[in-house]
């Protein structure tokens, strides 16, 4: 189809190629190129120290914990939400589906307010009462958990309701009618019709789970080594004229990230190679 | 990532929707339960807390000089670089749709990484362009300028990837037919690409500047978060969390949620015009 479309450049066209190109460098690509050269300035040494830092290493830690139950969570209700939106008639539906997409509208430092407002453990609505049953949300981790939860929420459910609407529910019916049980029919049919959706949507989540700042700043407290994550170590180690360990642990958050988009961009490559493949 | 960002389409009455079972009906029970603990009951208890304050409180908050001039900057900035994003997440869509060179791909890729990149990172990632030690001698940061880059980084992708895919959608003959009734390039861009662009564009520009309003993380290390010269709204309302003052955090914060609310509002309707000129 694209050789169709293939239209004959103009100058008009070079130099909108141009422009995008530049423009892009300026913005994207050179100043990412720079993080690199900046953090192998001096070889490897200053990523060896990063792991030599007890208190960065927890750091990671629990910015991989964060990441691993947010995402989890977020792709347990994320799958459970587009199925009701998709199979099921209830009311208030239009409102959840115009809900689910709040979080991307929200700044990170009010989703950080809303937490504290309600699990603040000193005057949130439910706060005081959680902590005397020895449950602490706000300045611990679970409060980092749910901001993170909180920002990547939509995700998922933007990946997996469109394939969703798309594959519809013949096989599944027919999967009933031969005697299969409502679990069955899912493990066996629904879950494998929306499998690459769902990967996508983990992937994207986990890359928004680890990068979390603003909201994890507000609830967090930045306890050194207890709840530090990675991202709040970036700022603090260049606020305190650390340049070279900022720049590692920037590194190695970009490379995850990148490394992200890098297994999505494969993955919907591959896929639609199949897809002009089957068509033909 | 295109269906990331851009819109889902509208919950609409599927053939096939049946009524709810015992087992969805628990789990749809669970889910708002999740649901409202985590998004709904928070959001509320910040409208709840600015209203708290009454009329006065808030408008006294706002109008805290040192606040009033961190809104105008915020929305200020946003609309600048939406309207930029407009036209540049255009072209770059154009390009990565029309145009066939060597390195697309690489692009494309490009494209998505501010959205995957940790903000903090992608303030420091600026920094080393833009900043004191910059190799092009632009020294951007702490001024005003570092937080319309900052804006320009994060929501690059927001327009380019809601309009791509209805441009790929968008069936060449209809151009075809225009051109070879005499319409003149600029006339078949007008009239017939861009009614069918605008509600792309409108809703990519929505989230753009939903983003841009209540960017943090990029921000931190690029503007130094100077009073009445670089310093946003969300900063703020962190410094009024951390002085003990949640009313007044609350009391932005809702002035930010409005402001977004009545901004999306707006591009819908600039939306519908567009579209019914076509």
């Amino acid at each position: 189809m694209a050789e169709v479309r293939r239209v004959r450049n103009g100058p008009f066209g070079y130099l909108l190629r141009a422009f995008v190109i530049v423009y892009l460098v300026l913005l994207v690509a050179w100043p990412l190129l720079l993080v690199v050269t900046h953090t192998f300035a001096h070889g490897t040494e200053s990523l060896q120290a990063l792991f030599a830092d007890p208190d960065l290493v927890a750091a990671l830690r629990l910015t991989a914990l964060a990441a691993v139950v947010a995402t989890v969570i977020n792709t347990v209700f994320g799958v459970g939400i587009s199925l009701l939106l998709v199979r099921c008639e209830f009311p208030g539906k239009r409102l959840l589906s115009a809900f689910v997409d709040l979080p991307l509208a929200v700044s990170p430092i009010v989703v950080g307010l809303a937490l504290v407002l309600v699990y603040g453990g000193r005057d949130g609505w439910f706060g005081p009462t959680l902590e005397s049953w020895g449950f602490q949300v706000v300045f611990a981790t679970p409060g980092i958990i749910m901001a993170t939860a909180f920002v990547s929420l939509p995700l998922v459910i933007r990946e997996v309701e469109p394939v969703l609407r798309e594959v519809g529910t013949e096989q599944e019916q027919a999967a009933w009618s031969l005697g299969a049980s409502g679990w069955q029919a899912f493990w066996r049919v629904t879950l494998p019709a929306i499998k690459w959706a769902m990967i996508y949507g983990v992937v994207l989540t986990l890359a928004r789970s680890i990068g979390e700042f603003g909201a994890v700043k507000v609830v967090s407290g930045n306890v050194l080594g207890e709840t530090r994550t990675a991202t709040l170590a970036v700022e603090e180690k260049y606020l305190n004229f650390d340049q070279d360990g900022a720049y590692a642990v920037a590194f190695l958050l970009a490379s995850v990230s990148v490394l992200c988009i890098l297994v999505v961009f494969v993955l919907r490559a591959r896929s639609a190679r199949r897809f002009s493949a089957e068509g033909q | 990532m295109a269906e990331l960002i851009g819109t889902r389409p509208a919950a609409s009455r599927p053939a096939l929707a049946h009524n709810l079972t015992r087992t969805s009906g628990i789990g749809l029970g669970l889910t708002m339960l999740w649901f409202s603990l985590l998004v709904l009951l928070p959001l509320a208890a910040v409208i709840v807390t600015a209203s708290q304050a009454g009329w006065s409180g808030f408008w006294s908050t706002i109008t805290n000089d040192q606040t009033a001039a961190s809104i105008r900057l915020t929305v200020l900035a946003a609309v600048v670089v939406t309207a930029l994003n407009v036209f540049t997440g255009t072209a770059i869509a154009w390009v990565l749709v029309r145009d066939h060179f060597p390195g697309k791909g690489l692009l494309e890729l490009i494209i998505d990484v501010p959205f995957a990149l940790p903000t903090i990172v992608a303030g420091l990632v600026l920094l080393s362009l833009y900043g004191n030690e910059s190799p092009l001698g632009l020294h951007w940061a702490n001024t005003q300028w570092s937080v319309y880059l900052a804006f320009l980084f994060v929501t690059l992708p927001f327009v380019v990837r809601t309009v791509q895919p209805v441009l790929e959608e968008l069936e060449s003959d209809v151009e075809e037919a225009a051109a070879s009734l005499g319409a003149s390039r600029v006339t078949t861009f007008r009239r017939i690409i861009l009614p069918s662009l605008a509600p792309a564009i409108a809703a990519g520009a929505a989230l753009s500047f939903a983003r841009a309003v209540g960017e943090y993380g990029s921000l931190v290390l690029l503007s130094g978060n100077l009073p009445f010269e670089s310093e946003v709204s969300s900063v703020r309302i962190l410094s009024a969390i951390e002085h003990d003052n949640p009313g007044g955090a609350a009391s932005i914060a809702t002035l930010l949620l409005l402001i977004s609310l009545a901004v999306i509002l707006l591009l819908d309707l600039i939306q519908r015009r567009v579209a019914r000129r076509g």
